[in-house]
Formats: C-alpha cells, structure tokens, sequence
C-alpha cells in the first residue's frame, strides 16, 4: 500500500532563516525577544518577533523573481528550498513533478496597503510593479517559478488550520498520482495593519512573521521515514457549533496520550484563545510541545511552525508518533497525525531509541 | 477525516451539476444572464462604487445590487454587515440551493474562488486606520468580514450545513480550480455534495491596480479583436451545487449538465505574462481532456479566457490552435468577457455557467463588441447569437501568477 511521507521540511521564524535556527529557539523552549512596532498616533507600541535579517544573501535570492518580491514571498521559497533537499535539482530536471500548495490569511499585506495609500493620494502614481505582489498567489507563483515546476498549484486562504487543508490536498494529488511530489508552504509576513487587527481581538497578542514547508511524496511500508498518517475533518467555527465544540469534535478524531506519543498544539499562553484546545485536550497525559508560546502568532505560518516542530521531534527518533491540533483563529479546528516509520522499525528490531535532534521540552 | 478518505471504489464517481446561481452586470438571476448571454448583451456603465475620477479609465460592469439579501438562516445584524462580494455570493449561492433542493447536512465541503474577498471592508478599514488610529468603531467587523474564509462560512451558516471551507486564491484562475477541486472531491469520494463557485466584487484597490498596469481597455472590451487594447473589469458571482451522480439519481434530482473534466497547470514564465506560446495554457487543455477522456475534436465550443488584452489573447490563440490542431478552422470559440468584463476570481464560475446555459440551450454566446479578428486565431470567433448542437463544452481560466485552469461540461439529456 502506498503511503505519505514526509520527505523535507524546512522553516524561517523569528529564530532564524532555516530549520537549525527554528529547532534551537524551541529546544529552549523560551519565548523569543519582541520587538516594538510603532506608528504614528497610535498609543502604545504593539510587540513583534519578526524574522531577522539574512545574515548573508542566498543565491536564490539574486533570482530576477525575488527583486520586488515582498518578505513574504523570500520567506515561502526559502522555506520551500530547505523542504526539498536534494530533490530540488530533480524538480529543475523535469523528474519528480512537483506540486504546490501556498497557504496564507494575510498574504502580501504591505505591497497591499502601499498600493492602497499609493491609489489613495495619486492613482496616476501608484506603482504598476507593487500591484501585482499584492495578490494573494504571489508568493505561491514566486515558488514554483524557482523551483522550476508548472505543475498543479493552488494558493489556499484561511486561518492557521489552513496549512493543514494543504495538507490534505496534497495528499490527495500524490494519492491519484497528478504529482511525483508536493511542497506544502505557510507563510506571513508581519505588518502594522494586521497587527493592529489581531490587538483588537486579542490585546495580549504577540504576531510574528515566517513560513514553514513540508516536502510530501508517495512511499512505501518499509520507509523509515515519518508518515502523514491523516487529516482529520475540518470543523467549521459557526453559528450552532462554535469554537469549543469544533475543538472537542477535532480532537476526538485523533488517538489519544501514550508515553511516546507527542501533542503539537497551537496554545500560547493567551486564556481566552486558548481555553477551547485546553479543555479539549485536558485528558492528555503524553509530552506536549507548543511552538506558538516561542515563536508568537503568525496565522498560516503557525500551522506549518506546529508540524514542522512535530516532524522535527519525530526526525530526532524520540516519539513514535504526533498529533497536532490546530484551532484556528477564526475558521476552524482541524488535527494531523504523523507517524515516525523509523522508531516503529527501531521497536520491531529491539533497539532502543535515541534522541538524535533537537531536545524538545516534554 | 479528510485523509485518508474512504478508498474510491475503482472507477471515479461521475459529477454533475443540480443546481446553479448567477449574479453579473446582466442580471440577478439565471434566466436574465442566459438570455443576455445568448444575445450578446454588454454591461458597462460608469464606475460608481468607488472614486475613479483620477483613473485612465472610468467604466466597467456594475452590478445593481438588490437592497435585500434572500431570507437565509443568517441573522438580520449579520446580514447587514456582509460587504458587497458576501452579498453577491448569497444571492447566486440562494439560487443554487433551492434549485438543488438540498437539505443541510455535515460533510458538505464549501470550495470558493475569489481574489479579493471583502476588499471594500479592509480598505474601509485602512482609511479608518490612516485617519483615527485608535478608533475602534466598526473595525472590529471590518477585519472579521473582510477575510474570505468568513465569507464561506457565511454560506454554511446560512443554509444550516456543516463541512470544511476551501478558499482558493489563484488570482483569475480562481473560479475554475474551485469547480475543479470541487469535481475531484467528488470524483475521489470525499463526499456526495459539494457547494462550489466563485465571487468578486469590484474595489478600488483592484481597479486602480489594473488601471496602474495600463491593462484596462479605454475604449471598448475586444476580445480576440485585431485592434484590442484591454480587458474591462466586472463583478460578480456563480455558485453550483455538485454532487456524484449517483446522489443525484437516488433522490431523483433534476441534472442540469455534467462536469466531466478539469486540468490545471502552472505558467511559470512571469508574474503577469503568459508564455508567449501559451505553454501552460496548452497543459491546462490537454490535461481536463485527459482527464474527460475527450479529443480536442469532440469539444463543441470554448469559452475562452479572453480579457481582451494583446499579450492574452495571442497566447490564449497560439494555445488553442496548437491544442486543437486541424480541428482549430471549424471550432467555435468566444469570449463572455466582451459582456461582463474579467470577473477575476469569479470568472471562472460565472463563464462555467455559460457553457451549462449554452449546453442546455444549444446556443452559443457572441463576443459581439469584435470588429475584426486577429489573424492569430485560426479559429472562428463566435460574433452573432447563434443556435448549435452543443454536447461538450470547454471553458479555459488563466490568472496572475501563471495559475491555469480548464473545465470540460457535458449536456445532459
């Protein structure tokens, strides 16, 4: 039988660019240091962790797709580069057909309002090179066009449950065979205006900007690799079944607690946000990882941050297993569960399992 | 779950389509855009939404919007603060509904396309913030309505139902990977009934963004025309209930037309410009006719994406000839952006609507603003109302981006 497999990942966040950065900010287990942002009349400045500057610049980023490309485009490649590996010659190649899925909420959001203010003080003037980065599959078409794929590529919109959508989507292509491999990417970046938004709702709010990716492909039984083992429903946020319900139905879909088996959830120590995922996970006994209490919010990204963080810690051979729970902002709750093939191997032959990666704090 | 999802039964379910719903510049419902379409009928009028008066050009195809929304489950407070794509969504999704005769139920997937979502609503928004950083009226509903996933969980709330929310965001292509998403949810078994469609309203962002780029026409929308010079911008929405055949044929269910293909490919060659030689374009083609187990030949009629624009409509042309081969000379092609503009992430939606209306009425709908066809074209362009047999129908979608799609529709008899 055919499986999913998680091939690559690959990550920029406040940390850093790039997965090594990402997993020591975790193994601390410290939040990041924010930053803050100001703008004129407001009253206080909003705290940030925003994604450093590069300290050196990639090759990639001289290529003539990423000289107007908004931050969070730079983000989605890098991430997606470090996701494919050594497959990337083999996209370029024509060998493994790539698919891509992009997932955002905010998008492009500062080429937007600079268009925007742009059209608001002289449409004649406003820029005909920013609009384009304004639409929300930019950076998903910035991607591919790096890559070197014109296969199947969509841009999905939606909280940070979006990124597991993706997810399943691409599972879904690899499964009828449309695609060789697929690149699934959550990206923000950060920017006053949707600072400003999220304060509004949530005043102890701390937003941050990144992307992570996971690299999918078919595979068999015998991999030793880490399995994409499901999705479960995406359980909508609405009118007769709100946040707590979506929450409890989600997360009654995936296993429950074992000694080896870890929780990624999406809480960052904000009661009212979080009290839903709680609850729904209050009989979870087993180690817990949460990368928003590190890294901030960042809406699609954190969905990607959550598996990539659990992937990271089942690469390290110290789990056999992961569920991540996602409760989104304002959309829906929706969990993943990976499997680590590697560990299950390891048990079968009477080895004992090591930690090998990244210490994660359990 | 959604994966794995229950293993399909070796052959894929067939798709069709139950109900439809339609809002453009022609008109409120399905029948008035029909007749319109059928006739040519074209929509443009003054911009009046938003301030265009320091803009190149100052036309495009306005809707009138009904001062009411269709009675639904949503609360007359919610109702009010829907933004101007939300409203043109219900409306063509109310039409869909009650067409199809569905009752809510869980596991009812929404898949919608758009570009732009709520835009009116966050640049509302953005002026508050320029002009009263720490007001706090109406911004809070302004960033919650604003987001496009709220606009799909507006339909589930307001017809009852329950199921995931996709919003694909393919820039132009968007409507048509919504439908194509839809069919292959259906196709693999993911479930019965499928809400699908595409939305978007006209905004000043957007406006003055085509206008920034010189794409917008300042005479007249001609597609395929020698003398293009643009595409003229709309607003709008479609929205379809699919589900499997066989959901249809056990409640008895009246089957407007069936969905048999979708292709989608990625032009990779720019940020805005299609492959000179309409590369991906071409894969889109090939890849709903592979997939619709169809030869070039046996498509009656394309629906084209044809905005109008010089760089467009060549590549579009090129792809289509080269796709279709000696079949080219007598395939009968058109363009609807001629009648209503370039709908972006509806337009993929509401010109799969008119090949179901074209298939069920056996007319074709004219590009009738065409003075004299480009010469690239070695199709002929469809300039009159005219009666045909139709039984397969083509409608190609291509975006921003280089996101490509293309949907194959069969009559049904």
């Amino acid at each position: 039988m055919s499986l999913i497999v998680v091939r690559g990942y690959g990550a920029v966040s406040p940390a850093g660019w790039g997965i090594a950065a990402f997993r020591e900010a975790l193994a601390k287990g410290e939040p990041l240091e924010t930053k803050p942002l100001i703008r004129p009349g407001w009253l206080r400045a909003l705290p940030i962790r925003p994604v450093p500057p590069l300290p050196h610049r990639p090759s990639f980023m001289a290529h003539a797709r990423l000289r107007r490309a908004s931050a969070i485009s730079q983000y989605a490649v890098a991430a997606a580069i470090e996701a494919l590996g050594s497959d990337l010659h083999k996209v370029s190649e024509g060998s493994v057909r790539l698919g891509v899925v992009c997932c955002v909420l905010s998008g492009g959001v500062n080429y937007s309002s600079r268009f925007y203010s742009e059209t608001l003080q002289d449409p004649t003037s406003a820029s005909p090179l920013v609009f384009p980065e304004t639409v929300f599959n930019a950076p998903a078409s910035h991607v591919a066009a790096l890559l070197g794929t014109t296969e199947i590529n969509y841009t999905m919109v939606g909280d940070s449950g979006t990124f597991l959508l993706g997810l399943a989507l691409a599972a879904e292509w690899l499964s009828d065979g449309q695609v060789d491999g697929c690149v699934v990417v959550g990206a923000e970046e950060r920017d006053w205006l949707t600072a400003d938004a999220f304060h509004r709702f949530e005043p102890g709010i701390t937003m941050s900007d990144g992307a992570g990716a996971l690299y999918l492909s078919r595979g068999v039984e015998r991999d030793s690799g880490i399995q994409l083992s499901g999705i479960t429903d995406a359980h909508p946020f609405l009118q007769k079944r709100g946040r707590v319900l979506a929450s409890r139905a989600m997360r009654a879909q995936l296993p429950d607690s074992s000694p080896n088996h870890l929780l990624c959830d999406g809480t960052q120590q904000l009661p009212r946000l979080d009290a839903a995922e709680i609850a729904s996970w209050a009989d979870w006994t087993g180690p817990r990882l949460s990368p928003k209490e590190v890294f901030g919010e960042s809406l699609a990204a954190s969905g990607a941050w959550q598996c990539v963080a659990a992937i990271d810690a089942l690469r390290a051979n110290r789990y056999a297993a992961a569920n991540v729970s996602v409760v989104g902002c304002n959309q829906q709750a929706i969990g993943a569960h990976f499997v680590n093939l590697n560990f299950l191997q390891t048990q079968r032959s009477g080895l004992t399992p090591s930690a090998t990666g990244a210490r994660i704090a359990d | 779950m959604l994966f794995p999802t229950p293993q399909a039964l070796g052959v894929p379910h067939r798709v069709v389509i139950t109900g439809a719903g339609i809002v453009t510049a022609l008109g409120l419902d399905w029948e008035s855009n029909a007749e319109s379409f059928r006739l040519g009928r074209v929509a443009f009028r003054p911009v009046t939404l938003c301030d265009v008066s320091r803009q190149r050009v100052k036309t495009a195809a306005e809707v009138a919007l009904p001062g009411d929304l269709p009675p639904t489950l949503l609360k007359k407070r919610h109702r009010d603060r829907l933004d101007r794509a939300a409203r043109l969504l219900l409306i063509a999704a109310d039409q869909a509904w009650r067409q199809s005769g569905w009752v809510a139920s869980s596991n009812l997937p929404v898949v919608l396309g758009t570009t732009s979502g709520g835009m009116s609503l966050g640049e509302a928004y953005y002026r508050r913030a320029i002009q009263e950083p720490n007001a706090h009226c109406h911004q809070a509903a302004r960033v919650i309505h604003y987001q496009p996933q709220r606009q799909g969980l507006d339909l589930a709330d307001a017809f009852g139902f329950s199921g995931p929310v996709f919003i694909i965001a393919n820039a132009c292509a968007a409507g048509g990977n919504a439908l194509g998403h839809a069919w292959q949810l259906l196709r693999r078994g993911g479930a019965d009934r499928v809400m699908a469609g595409g939305y978007d309203a006209l905004s000043q962002l957007v406006f003055s963004g085509f206008d920034s780029l010189k794409a917008l026409s300042p005479t007249e929308c001609r597609p395929f025309d020698v003398g293009r010079d643009g595409l003229a911008l709309g607003e709008g929405a479609a929205v379809f209930a699919l589900e499997t055949l066989t959901s249809a044929q056990h409640r008895k269910a009246d089957i407007l037309a069936e969905m048999v293909g979708y292709g989608a490919s990625t032009d990779a060659h720019h940020l805005t410009q299609p492959h000179p030689q309409g590369e991906a374009a071409l894969g889109s083609m090939a890849a709903a006719c592979r997939a619709a187990h169809l030869a070039p030949g046996q498509i009656d009629y394309v629906n084209a994406h044809g905005t109008g624009t010089p760089l467009n409509d060549s590549a579009e042309a090129i792809a289509i000839n080269r796709w279709a081969g000696d079949r080219a000379a007598s395939l009968l092609v058109s363009s609807t952006k001629s009648s209503v503009g370039h709908l972006l992430g509806a337009a993929g939606a509401v010109e799969a609507a008119v090949c179901v209306m074209a298939l069920q009425g056996q007319w074709l709908p004219p590009t009738t603003t065409l003075q004299a066809a480009d010469p690239i074209a070695a199709f002929p362009i469809v300039r009159m109302p005219t009666s045909a047999k139709l039984e397969y129908a083509l409608s190609n979608s291509f975006g921003f981006g280089g996101a490509n799609a293309t949907l194959i529709f069969r009559r049904w008899r």
